[in-house]
């Protein structure tokens, strides 16, 4: 039974060998500057740069905000304060998990729910519009559970989080390439009783 | 002053024929099928004599469309000088309907309480079948289109053993509001008040119809021009309703924090039941086998969306859907077709979403659009057309699609449309 699997990997990764082998010399990848602008593959990559650029950005701004010592966390004003309370998050096509740089506005928003007890908030999970519209609510909803079991992990009550989802039914922006479809994945926060919002201490 | 010569020599022609006919009737099959000759594997060829009176012209190109439609009949239309050749006779022109490839003709009169129909076999020269059939007047045009529905279903039945689909329209979303249209792209028009409908299906026998809205997020069951009640409402989603296939509950999709999963409520509303055990990922869509002992859906939890069945109490869930390794696959919205043997759904294929079927038997799969992105299929009753959201014309509209000629039409026009539904059968009225 060893030796025949033993065999079995010997054989397909030969084949492998085999194919590899047969296989054309790839063509200098064409430069840049060359490609037609309407190149598929190079708006693809033209987006994903950008998106990664995006968060990049993002990501670094949260962190920035994030390490903000307390004396600054003293001087933040209530505009600043509702506007964290707010931040959206952005998440990756198909999926709920917590990329870094929604980690980072999640953490922020944390402390400010931690300092204001009775500030409820509702959760509303987006999606972008590729995928059937019945995916895409429960795709939502999946999204705004899993930001509410990160900020319940992080102390706040969950009594204090309801969750619901748009699907794809609500874009941010309209439009159909990775840009748009970048800033329409996403959860949302509305929040109640946040008239005078109390600042964090750290 | 030509046509009214020419309706004035159908008239006499009728008063002609008709004695004969209703000597025909004792022997005239009430059966199915009036065995008409024709060659397998093609379709048998109709003429559709004119109709004389008030409306007669409606009436000849309603059933004609009706049989065309159906892709079971060929409708074999006559020019002017075959017109003119059918009103000059003193019978049935047997030897005309022969050299037009006909194996049937069929001559509808309107009676001052319906339609009067005899079909002629032209093989063997003689009234196959007569018969009455109650309508509206042509006031009431609903129930007057629907009452020659169903005429046309019935003759379909009379020609070639299988009943049409006439007597059918079809649930979709437009705008925030549920549209019905009738299945020959006739009178539609809205069916709920301004919301936010979702998916929608229809109960066995066409009264009701359950839908849900994402705003209250609930499920809804509503008479047809009639009373709406709530039959799951709460916190979450809930989404994709579908009746059982006894019409006495509902399945669809529900979630808060943990997944969307399945679960059943009876159709007046009580307690709620889970059935499916999706452990985070989401499960949704549910369509029953004709049986109602399966239920096929829609489930994440492979990582990407997959057809799965179980039974209709959520145990024994097999992956229908091969999977594809390497392929970042993406099927989605089955409809389980009425004769049992497949499911039907949509696939990303190359970026876009083409419809496919699978067999229930062997897994076999079959693609059936290129044109455009499709998706969202839904079955017709006779389990060959399907209703379907193509971009292939610019805007989402409805097509039809006949699965097996390949044929297609385009069913709705104007502002874009999602979520189809085809009716089952409906009553005349």
């Amino acid at each position: 039974m060893h030796n025949r699997t033993a065999l079995l990997s010997l054989v397909i990764a030969s084949s492998f060998v085999g194919i590899a082998g047969c296989r054309k010399k790839p063509e200098p990848a064409p430069a840049p500057a060359s490609t037609p602008a309407t190149d598929l593959s190079a708006q693809r990559r033209a987006d994903s740069l950008a998106a990664a650029q995006r968060r990049a950005d993002s990501l670094a701004a949260a962190q920035a905000a994030a390490s903000r010592d307390a004396a600054a966390m003293a001087q933040v004003t209530q505009a600043e304060l509702s506007a964290m309370l707010s931040a959206r998050v952005y998440f990756d096509y198909d999926t709920d998990a917590l990329r870094d740089d929604a980690i980072a506005t999640l953490d922020q928003k944390a402390m400010v729910l931690q300092a204001n007890p009775g500030v409820t908030v509702t959760i509303t999970g987006h999606t972008d519009e590729r995928g059937t519209s019945e995916y895409n609510l429960a795709l939502g909803q999946r999204r705004a559970a899993q930001t509410k079991r990160y900020l319940v992990s992080k102390g706040i009550d969950g009594s204090r989080l309801a969750t619901q989802s748009m699907g794809d039914s609500q874009p941010a922006v309209q439009g159909s390439d990775e840009a748009a479809y970048q800033q329409n994945r996403r959860a949302e926060f509305d929040s109640r009783n946040a008239g005078t919002l109390a600042r964090p201490r750290s | 002053m030509h046509l009214a010569l020419a309706r004035r020599a159908i008239f006499a022609l009728l008063l002609l024929v008709m004695p004969a006919p209703l000597l025909a009737q004792d022997t005239a099959s009430r059966g199915v099928r009036i065995g008409l000759s024709y060659d397998p594997g093609t379709k048998p060829g109709v003429v559709m004599l004119p109709v004389s009176g008030i409306g007669g012209d409606s009436i000849a190109a309603i059933l004609a469309r009706d049989l065309d439609f159906g892709d079971r009949v060929n409708v074999i239309a006559l020019d002017a000088s075959a017109a003119s050749t059918v009103a000059r006779a003193s019978g049935p022109n047997w030897a005309l309907f022969a050299k037009l490839g006909a194996a049937a003709a069929v001559q509808v009169t309107p009676t001052a309480s319906g339609l009067h129909v005899a079909i002629y076999n032209v093989a063997t020269r003689q009234t196959a079948r007569i018969r009455d059939y109650p309508a509206p007047p042509m006031s009431d045009p609903r129930r007057w289109r629907a009452a020659v529905h169903g005429v046309s279903d019935d003759l379909e039945e009379a020609l070639t053993g299988v009943r049409g689909i006439a007597s059918t329209r079809v649930l979709f979303e437009r705008a925030r509001r549920l549209w019905i249209v009738d299945s020959d792209g006739e009178q539609a028009g809205p069916a709920t008040a301004s919301g936010t409908p979702g998916s929608a299906d229809w109960s066995p026998d066409g009264r009701r119809i359950v839908y849900f809205t994402y705003v209250p997020s609930q499920i809804v069951v509503q008479e047809i021009g009639g009373r709406a009640r709530t039959v799951a409402a709460g916190s979450g989603v809930y989404i994709s309703p579908v009746f059982t296939p006894d019409g006495s509950g509902i399945v669809y999709a529900h979630g808060v924090d943990d997944g969307v999963d399945l679960y059943t409520v009876p159709a007046e509303g009580g307690t709620s039941r889970r059935l499916s055990v999706g452990r985070g990922s989401d499960n949704v869509s549910p369509t029953f086998s004709p049986d109602g002992r399966r239920i096929a859906f829609m489930s994440g939890r492979a990582g990407h969306p997959e057809i799965y069945t179980m039974d209709s109490d959520g145990t024994n869930v097999d992956l229908l859907t091969p999977l594809d390794i390497g392929e970042s696959a993406y099927r989605a919205s089955p409809d389980w077709s009425p004769d049992g043997r497949q499911v039907a759904f949509q696939s990303r294929i190359a970026g876009t979403f083409q419809l496919m079927t699978v067999s229930l038997r062997d897994r076999s799969l079959k693609q059936l659009t290129s044109d455009g992105g499709n998706e969202d299929p839904s079955w017709a009753p006779d389990g060959r057309h399907l209703v379907f959201v193509s971009t292939r014309s610019g805007v989402r509209q409805l097509w039809v699609l006949d699965v097996e000629s390949g044929r297609t039409r385009q069913l709705t026009r104007g502002a874009s449309v999602h979520l189809p539904a085809w009716s089952p059968r409906l009553a005349a009225n």
